[in-house]
């Protein structure tokens, strides 16, 4: 299975499994991390599953949809590889994926 | 000061559960008010997913969120309940045996025999952006929702969002305001397209100003206001000076006063027992997203069980003197004649 690290705004990292076909919203919340919300349970219309792609990561994990980057306008200090982690599948090619979780994810 | 609003039953939640909760007290002769913080009904349906499919609604193979709240609102027509839309239960007491007084944050005070909290996730309230040092703002100079125009007559506004709320509020106050600066983080926008091209002819006229990029620090002392600091995507950072900032992040789900109100919580949810979803307090049910007990699934199904349940014991407080026969909608003329369909 594919391994996820996820870098908490503290400095706290978590490298998990992750289930092929799920997404890395899903598995943050399978594995109690504690900084991405999911208000919408991920229906990609709340914008609380924010996430930072690592910056040599984006290019496989690919933009954001129109309808996504629309979310991402309630989102909070959104960079250029922001994403929603509802809106990334996993897949192998996320093997070894590191995304950054924000301090605030707007509640 | 109003007078007292008296009913037999008060839903604090207009959502799909509350909704049902109506249907399932009306065929008992249960009259219910229902208050929600949303200026609609629906809850999450018609905030969250109104156009998103729902594919577990029993008999109902799929339907979108709005579609479910408008079917309700049909299904619940011969109960006529009374809709308290765009404002929060922010009190409730127990004074009687059972009887409960609430207060709204409009000013309104209800007299309940019974209440039930449907507020699934909590109430949806504005997302505070994450610049620090805003809360002294708050409601002195920073605003999340306009309630009189006429406030921000021949203020310095900055409007901040992508969205319709930033847009529209950006077009009506442009002609009062003295001075509109809209900051959005891209120069995209998500709202309506003729309220974009309005936005993007008073910018080109000079009428207002459109900066790209994100707030990151506030100017000001004893919550006024005098300037904020806007960083561009370029990285350049400009200064505005301000009366006033409207900040549009849409809303998030918080519990709100619930929690004050002297009910047992575990985890800022309401356990109640399985028979009648009640809880530490007789009288008092939650039904929906908001309530836990041993096996508890968040299902809209699950929360339509609840609100069945709840109306049986409910009954028992409004009615203590008569005796509930259980009776089918199929079956029954006096369900039916309730329902005006018989």
């Amino acid at each position: 299975m594919p391994k996820i690290t996820y870098i908490e705004h503290d400095g706290a990292q978590h490298t998990v499994e992750a289930e092929l076909g799920s997404t890395v919203m899903e598995t943050a919340l399978r594995n109690d991390i504690a900084s991405i919300v999911a208000e919408c349970g991920g229906g990609c219309t709340c914008a609380t599953c924010l996430v930072h792609v690592d910056e040599k990561w984006f290019g496989v994990v690919g933009p954001p949809s129109a309808e996504e980057e629309e979310q991402l306008d309630a989102a909070f200090e959104v960079k250029p590889t922001s994403r929603l982690s509802c809106q990334i599948k996993v897949t192998e090619a996320l093997d070894g994926l590191i995304v950054r979780t924000p301090a605030y994810q707007g509640r | 000061m109003s007078e007292t609003i008296k009913t037999d039953v008060l839903i604090i939640g207009a959502g799909p559960v509350g909704l049902f909760a109506v249907f399932e007290l009306g065929l008992l002769d249960i009259k219910a008010h229902l208050v929600d913080i949303l200026d609609k009904v629906g809850g999450q349906c018609a905030e969250l997913y109104p156009e998103k499919p729902i594919y577990d609604i029993p008999g109902i193979p799929f339907i979108t969120g709005h579609g479910l709240t408008d079917a309700l609102m049909q299904q619940i027509k011969p109960f006529h309940p009374t809709f308290h839309l765009g404002e929060m239960v922010t009190t409730l007491e127990k004074i009687g045996d059972p009887l409960f007084r609430l207060r709204t944050d409009a000013g309104k005070t209800f007299e309940a025999k019974c209440v039930v909290i449907a507020a699934g996730g909590g109430s949806f309230q504005p997302k505070r952006p994450p610049i620090s040092g805003i809360e002294p703002y708050e409601e002195k100079s920073v605003f999340y929702a306009v309630r009189k125009m006429e406030a921000f007559r021949d203020k310095r506004l900055l409007i901040v969002g992508g969205g319709d709320s930033a847009l529209d509020w950006t077009l009506n106050l442009q002609p009062i305001a003295q001075k509109l600066t809209l900051v959005h983080r891209r120069d995209d926008f998500r709202g309506a397209p003729d309220s974009v091209n309005k936005m993007r002819a008073l910018v080109a006229s000079g009428g207002m100003d459109l900066k790209i990029g994100q707030v990151t620090t506030l100017e000001g002392a004893d919550g006024k206001l005098t300037a904020a600091s806007i960083k561009g995507n370029d990285g350049g950072v400009a200064r505005v000076e301000v009366d006033a900032m409207l900040p549009f992040f849409g809303l998030t789900m918080k519990l709100g006063p619930v929690a004050d109100w002297g009910i047992t919580m575990e985890d800022e949810l309401i356990p109640t027992d399985t028979a009648a979803f009640e809880t530490s307090i007789p009288g008092l049910f939650a039904i929906g997203d908001i309530n836990t007990y041993p096996g508890k699934l968040k299902l809209i199904l699950s929360g339509f069980h609840e609100a069945a349940l709840m109306s049986q014991k409910a009954h028992r407080y409004v009615y203590p003197e008569k005796k509930l026969v259980f009776q089918y909608t199929t079956s029954s003329t006096s369900l039916q004649k309730k329902l005006g369909v018989a």
